[in-house]
This record gives C-alpha cells, sequence and structure tokens, in this order.
C-alpha cells in the first residue's frame, strides 16, 4: 500500500466531510454551538403493551398549554390505530383505539414544550365547587381530626396547606395520618390524601402530575404538587415544602385524579416519558431563513430519529472522538494505559458520576480490587476462577458504595452503578499482573497513564460544543477517520521517546 | 523538545512508530508470527536446520498432565520452566537444583511440587502468554553461562540480541542480569544492556534503566572491552534466523554455554529499541544501507562479513 493512496484517501474522507460540514453551515445556517438558553425541549410519551388479540383502547393524558408552557406540535405515531383527542376543563387526552392488535405495541406521543411567561392575570373564573370526599369509619374520624388539627394551627390558606403537607411528610407520621396513608401509596397519593382533606376542610383543592424540563433524560419521573384554590385562583404548593408556588421548570402533564395511561384489551403496559433539549429548533428556524424546503439532509439526519435513540446516538458519536484522542495519546505522546480503548469507556462512565467522583470512585474500587486480588493470588486460583471472584467482589464493592453514598445522601454513590465493571476487573487483573512482573512503579505509571488518559477523554466529550458539533454534524466523523488513517503511518517519535532516548543526545554533546 | 527530535534524528535513532510503520508491518507478514511467538516450533524448526538450541526436556500441553509432572521431570536435576508463548522472560522459572524433596530457584528459594504445579497451570491457563492464549508448558536444558561473562552478570544467564534485517546482522546487544532483574535478561525487569561490536564482538558502553553506564550495578565491573566468545559464529546463527523464520526484521537470541557453545534461545518479531542506547548509535542509518544494498549480497557468509564490516564501532 503506497504512501500516496493514504494520503489520497485522507484527502477524499476530509474533502466529503468538510464539504457537507461546509455545505451545512454555510446555505443551510445550521448552527455551529449549542444554542446558550434552551427554552425549547422536547417531550415524549412512550407507551408499550402487549395485546391480547382482542378490542385495545388506550387513553392517556396529553399536556396542554399553561401559564408557564405552551405546547406545540403535537404529533401522535400508531400504526393502524384510530386516534382521537379531547379536552376537558382540566384535561386533554388522546384516546387511540384498534379492533384487533397482537403482540408488542408501541404507541408514541411528542410534543414541543416552550417556556413562555404569561404575566397578565388570568379573569377570574367562578370558584369550584367542592365534592365532599366519603370516607367511612375510622377514616372518617382520623380525616376530621386531622382537619381540626391544621385548621387550628393555621391561620390561612397558606399556613393550612403548608402545615398539612409538613404532617403528611413526616418520616414517621402519627396513627390518624397513618391509617388514612394506608391505602395511598408514593407522591401521588400524598397528594391525593392532601386534596381530600383540604376538599373536607372546605378548600378546594386538586393534584397535578408533570415533569421537569431540566436536564434531558431518556426516563422522566413524574412530580406531583397541589393546587389550591384562594383569592380567586388556583395556585400550585410544593409538594415537599408545602410553600406556595413551584419551580418554573416543572411541567404540568394533566390533573387530578387518575392514572396518566390507562388501557383495555393489552398488558404488561409500560410508559416512558422522556425529555431532550430541541436543537432542532435553532436548526428549522435556519432551514427557514434560508428560504429552501426541508432538504434531504435535515430528513435523513439524526434528528429524524426518535428522542430516545437521539439520545443515545449524543452519547455513541462521542466514543470515535475518545478513540481518536486515545490514538493520538499512544502514538504521538506515548502514553501507557491498560487496554487500548479502556480509558474511552472510563470517561463514558465518568458521565454519570462527574469528573473528580469518578476518578475518587475508580480509584477506590482498582484499589480495593487489587488487594484483594493479591489475596487470591495466595490461594492459586486458576485464571478464569479468580478472574470471577475479583468481578464478584468489584460488583459487591460496587453495590457497597452505593449504599455507603446513599446513606450519606451522595446522588454520584447510585450511578456508580453504570461503571464498566467487567472493565474494572480487567484493570485490576491487568494491573496486577503489571505489578508482579513489572514492579508497582510500572503498574502505578500505567494506572495514573489509565485516568489521566480516561479524565482528558472525559472532558473533551463531556464538552457541550463537541458533542452538538458531532451530533448535528455527523460528517465530521469522516475527518476524524481521515486524521486517524494518516496517524496510522505515522512514523516521527513519541514525545515519551524523546525523553528516553534523550541519554544519547547528552552523551553525544 | 524539538531540538532532542532533530538531534535523535541526525543520529538515525528509530522510534516505535517507525518500527512498526515502516519494519515490521512492511517486513514481517502477520502470518509467521506463530512461528517466532511459539517457542516450541521455533526450537523444532531450528532442530530441523541443524541449529542448535536447549534441550527440551518435558512439554506439557493439557492440565491433567500435570499428576504425571514430578515423575517426568525425576531424571533432571536442574532445569528451566517456561511458557511457549511467553513474552519478555515473564513466566520463567529457573531451578537449579533439589533440596529436601523441592526445587531449588536460581535465587535460592525453595519451591514445592504443588507450587511448581500451579506454576504450569497459570502457564497452560495463557497467564504469560500474549493475549492470553492458552499455552504450553515447556521445560528444557538449564545453560550455563560461559565463565567470560561471571563477572558481568548478577545470577542469570546473559544472552545476545542481534537485530537482524533482511538475513543481514545489524546491531547486538549484550543482555546482563542484575540483581533488580532477578536473573532476568530482559532490559524492561532490569537487565542491562551492554551494545556489542559486530565487527570484532566487544563490549561497547550500556545501558541501565534508560541510563548510559560504565560499570555493572551489582559487580562494579567495567562493562566495556570484553570480548564475547565465538564472535563470528553467533552472528552467522543471527543470520539463519532469517531463512529459519522468513521475518525480515527479526531479533535473534542467543546464549553462550560453557559446555555447549551457542545456542539459539528465541526469536522475536518486535525486537525493542532500548538496543541503540545500548550502542550508543542509530538503527535507521544502518537499516537503510542493508535495504540498498541487500541484493548484492549473496549468501549467508557475505551477508556477516558485509555486516562486519560496515557495522564496526570505532572502538
Amino acid at each position: 500500500m503506497s504512501k500516496a493512496h493514504l494520503y489520497l484517501l485522507a484527502l477524499l474522507l476530509t474533502a466529503v466531510g468538510l464539504s457537507l460540514f461546509l455545505y451545512k453551515t454555510l446555505v443551510l445556517h445550521f448552527p455551529l454551538a449549542p444554542r446558550a438558553e434552551v427554552d425549547i425541549w422536547n417531550v415524549e410519551a412512550k407507551i408499550t403493551f402487549q395485546a391480547l388479540n382482542e378490542p385495545v383502547k388506550v387513553s392517556l393524558f396529553i399536556p396542554r398549554s399553561t401559564r408557564h408552557h405552551a405546547i406545540m406540535n403535537d404529533a401522535f405515531i400508531s400504526r393502524g390505530y384510530g386516534l382521537s383527542t379531547a379536552a376537558d376543563d382540566l384535561n386533554r387526552q388522546a384516546v387511540w383505539t384498534i379492533r384487533k392488535a397482537r403482540g408488542q405495541q408501541s404507541l408514541y406521543y411528542r410534543a414541543e414544550a416552550r417556556s413562555v411567561e404569561i404575566k397578565e392575570p388570568r379573569a377570574p373564573g367562578k370558584p369550584p365547587k367542592i365534592t365532599k370526599p366519603v370516607f367511612a369509619g375510622p377514616e372518617e374520624m382520623a380525616a376530621a381530626s386531622l382537619v381540626a388539627d391544621i385548621r387550628s394551627r393555621s391561620a390561612d390558606t397558606d399556613s393550612m396547606v403548608a402545615e398539612l403537607i409538613r404532617l403528611l411528610n413526616q418520616p414517621r407520621p402519627d396513627d390518624n395520618i397513618t391509617l388514612l396513608l394506608a391505602k395511598q401509596t408514593g407522591e401521588s397519593g400524598r397528594m391525593d390524601l392532601a386534596a381530600q382533606i383540604l376538599a373536607l376542610a372546605g378548600v378546594p383543592a386538586r393534584v397535578v402530575h408533570g415533569i421537569r424540563l431540566q436536564e434531558p433524560t431518556e426516563k422522566a419521573t413524574l412530580v406531583h404538587w397541589l393546587e389550591v384554590y384562594g383569592q380567586k385562583e388556583w395556585r400550585p404548593y410544593n409538594p415537599v415544602s408545602g410553600t406556595a408556588g413551584i419551580p418554573e421548570n416543572y411541567m404540568t402533564w394533566w390533573r387530578g385524579p387518575g392514572p396518566l395511561v390507562r388501557l383495555t384489551g393489552g398488558e404488561k403496559l409500560q410508559l416512558t416519558l422522556s425529555v431532550s433539549r430541541d436543537q432542532e429548533a435553532g436548526i428549522k428556524s435556519a432551514v427557514v431563513r434560508g428560504q429552501i424546503k426541508k432538504p434531504l439532509l435535515v430528513k435523513f439526519s439524526l434528528f429524524s430519529l426518535p428522542i430516545h435513540s437521539q439520545q443515545v446516538y449524543r452519547v455513541l458519536l462521542m466514543v470515535p472522538v475518545g478513540a481518536f484522542l486515545m490514538v493520538v495519546l499512544r502514538n504521538v505522546v506515548g502514553l501507557s494505559a491498560f487496554g487500548t480503548f479502556m480509558p474511552v469507556l472510563i470517561a463514558l462512565a465518568f458521565r454519570e458520576t462527574q469528573l473528580l467522583a469518578g476518578v475518587i470512585l475508580f480509584s477506590l474500587i482498582v484499589g480495593l480490587g487489587l488487594l484483594i486480588r493479591f489475596y487470591l493470588e495466595r490461594l492459586k486460583l486458576l485464571v478464569v476462577p479468580r478472574l470471577a471472584a475479583v468481578l464478584i467482589v468489584v460488583v459487591l464493592l460496587m453495590a457497597c458504595f452505593s449504599v455507603l453514598g446513599h446513606k450519606v445522601g451522595l446522588e454520584r454513590g447510585l450511578s456508580v452503578a453504570l461503571f464498566p465493571m467487567v472493565i474494572m476487573t480487567m484493570t485490576i487483573e491487568r494491573m496486577s499482573i503489571v505489578w508482579e512482573e513489572r514492579g508497582p512503579g510500572e503498574a502505578m505509571k500505567q494506572g495514573i497513564g489509565s485516568i489521566a488518559a480516561a479524565a482528558l477523554i472525559y472532558v473533551v466529550i463531556h464538552n457541550r460544543e463537541v458533542q452538538h458539533l458531532f451530533f448535528v454534524f455527523p460528517e465530521l466523523l469522516l475527518v476524524l477517520l481521515a486524521g486517524t488513517i494518516l496517524l496510522g503511518r505515522y512514523s516521527g517519535y513519541r514525545l515519551f521517546e524523546l525523553f528516553r532516548f534523550r541519554g544519547l543526545v547528552k552523551g553525544r554533546a | 523538545m524539538f531540538g532532542i527530535a532533530r538531534k535523535l534524528t541526525e543520529m538515525g535513532i528509530m522510534g516505535i512508530n517507525r518500527r512498526n510503520a515502516e519494519f515490521t508491518l512492511l517486513h514481517n507478514p502477520r502470518r509467521l508470527y506463530p512461528l517466532v511467538d511459539d517457542k516450541l516450533r521455533t526450537k523444532e524448526i531450528a532442530i530441523r536446520e541443524g541449529i542448535p538450541v536447549p534441550e527440551l526436556y518435558v512439554v506439557v500441553q493439557r492440565e491433567h498432565q500435570v499428576r504425571d509432572l514430578a515423575a517426568w521431570l525425576a531424571p533432571y536435576g536442574e532445569f528451566v520452566v517456561k511458557p511457549a508463548h511467553g513474552k519478555g522472560g515473564d513466566g520463567i522459572l529457573v531451578i537449579d537444583g533439589r533440596a529436601n524433596g523441592r526445587y531449588r530457584l536460581a535465587s535460592g528459594r525453595l519451591i514445592t511440587q504443588e507450587e511448581l504445579n500451579h506454576h504450569v497451570f497459570s502457564i497452560l491457563s495463557g497467564l504469560y502468554s500474549l493475549g492470553g492464549q492458552p499455552d504450553q508448558a515447556l521445560m528444557e536444558y538449564r545453560v550455563h553461562p560461559d565463565p567470560v561473562f561471571e563477572a558481568l552478570s548478577f545470577q542469570g544467564v546473559p544472552d545476545i540480541r542481534i537485530i537482524v534485517f533482511r538475513g543481514v546482522p545489524a546491531m547486538a546487544m549484550l543482555r546482563l542480569p542484575t540483581r533488580a532483574s532477578d536473573g532476568k535478561a530482559n532490559l524492561h525487569q532490569g537487565a542491562l544492556g551492554a551494545g556489542v561490536d559486530l565487527a570484532t564482538g566487544i563490549t561497547l558502553g550500556a545501558v541501565w534503566r534508560q541510563e548510559l553506564i560504565g560499570e555493572h550495578p551489582d559487580t562494579g565491573e567495567k562493562i566495556s572491552g570484553v570480548q564475547v566468545p565465538h564472535w563470528e559464529t553467533l552472528l552467522t546463527m543471527a543470520a539463519r534466523g532469517y531463512e529459519l523464520s522468513g521475518l525480515g526484521y527479526l531479533g535473534v537470541d542467543l546464549v553462550l554455554d560453557r559446555d555447549r557453545g551457542p545456542l539459539l534461545l528465541e526469536l522475536n518479531a518486535r525486537p525493542g529499541l532500548a538496543i541503540q542506547m545500548a550502542n550508543g548509535s542509530g538503527l535507521l542509518r544502518r537499516l537503510q544501507l542493508i535495504e540498498e544494498l541487500h541484493p548484492t549480497l549473496n549468501g549467508l557468509a557475505e551477508r556477516v562479513a558485509f555486516a562486519r564490516s560496515r557495522f564496526g564501532n570505532i572502538y
């Protein structure tokens, strides 16, 4: 293979990659940097279930525009299903129906939520009617005494709601509340109960369910809070502190009792809500500015994928970047590390834990694992059982760290579980072998090399600009490929070799 | 930084990238690697070609054979245990005798039959092999180093590494065990590398742990100026490694036995670069000269003569 061939190939790849990139930036005006202020979010609900070969009906509450969020561009994806949407005073609902369906079914709802702030006061509505909840026997007494309690300890609606929520959220609630909560579960149950108690006290209240628009996530969790009618409007109350007002990034999904999704004619119902930043919005407006029809390039870009897959690709596209950095670190710098691409995987794991916590956790687990490995060495085990034993210990260690971290109140402790444990096991094994054969110095050198490489790669692939660049312009990977191919024939010195051979230069001088 | 790089280029010092890109990748076909990576096959071919090697006593290929190991080893008082696919001297045990039903290591430590068996198991399971493949364990003749090197080595057996390019010896180094290397002759394990003048077989300066030194760190003996015996034979054996293996760029490891003379130890398809430091000289010029002139060289004798005439250091 001649060098000319190589250069030609690299040139070709670079040309194709760069021209696509330039076309998209200069002609289509795709944004080069992520927009600093995100005020548009993509929200998606994915419903999956097993149909039982009979008529299927799925109803799902869908969000409606509120004073904080405008819901735009509803989209429903459902093959062969009839779809109708309906709205009442409180909610909007989508209903999918089909005469007969069999096997795994997936339905999607997607919309854009744009943050808005409506300042002008809402036209005062009629005060809502209160439907008194029905409690029976001992529960009625408990509810009545709870109402008396909060009444006596409060001065107005605000303080009454605060007191009620404080009582409900106590780690060890009193007997009355325990009795009342027996039938309710979770935060949603507590809020339901709160609404009922307030109704009993003559204060109109309802539960609101929603999600937080804060970080892109593939599994958004529902949050529940309370809305109480007073001073001629519905006012939200924080579900934890009980104070009036909720964070702005809480987006209302539906109000009132009842589950988010209902299904007849199927089983194994599952619902996932995902949230992503809408990068495409900027691109869309760019396309509109350019006064052209949506070109094929956009239709067939990564943006056409479901949000869930988009999230995966945001991460996946960073792997080649990490691999390229490894090529540079190894062949140009001469850094020694365990495993060819292990630092890349470690860097991906750092995404979950953040850098500092990640480095500390990694060093702790590998360090402790090494101790165990040295002990196992004395037992003279065969290779595969020994590796399996180290793996088991690694998983146990990770579990311990998670539990300890959780007890201390560190969220990070939980995400350690996503560390690639097989990689860690192999690291421990390699490190201990290097330790024995080349001495602790060499083992530490390679260990530190691995962590340094992982940290550097983390900093690069965690950078939002880099992520944006490769997600919006995946053709840049071709340029990366060209660079990698060229480095594949790099025959110059490595940076560390200059250090290694420097004695020769001195000897001469 | 660039100053160092420029000086190294001037000296013709070869870096790992260049070795890989321009020599091993171009001149060493992948399919030939198994031959040199497997010490057993290397040994078989060398014997077929009439090149002397340390005699093979026992081969353990399967786990169940370890049961019979004690009986198989009974006739031999001293021997060396090696993984067939070992790299860089890892996994080698030198047994130099027995005491109280135990094996005595060269370092003086005694190990039981059980410990030896475990070591063999480790070898079989691939602990020391390239890429962790299941491996075979070889037990072979223990070399007694030529007394010439006695003052220059701390335990263990010194060996001679010769880089051979297209059948022409290009550079040579005497690898001397030190206390730090635990009797092993591999540089990265702490052995000392002394450059050897290709023309005469006389040692030059030495490198130890990336540093240029003049005396052996354990014995205090001056390293330069020692004549390596059988030099012509050693060079010829190394040059024959080319035909033996088919590898264009090759490291040949030889030992000098007190009784049996030069023996071929192993061949290496990716020889290291520290030899340049030991010789205080770069490989690249020599390799380029060979590349240019090798078509004019006919036969083994001419190749060796060419190396001796062109690659002698000014002593």
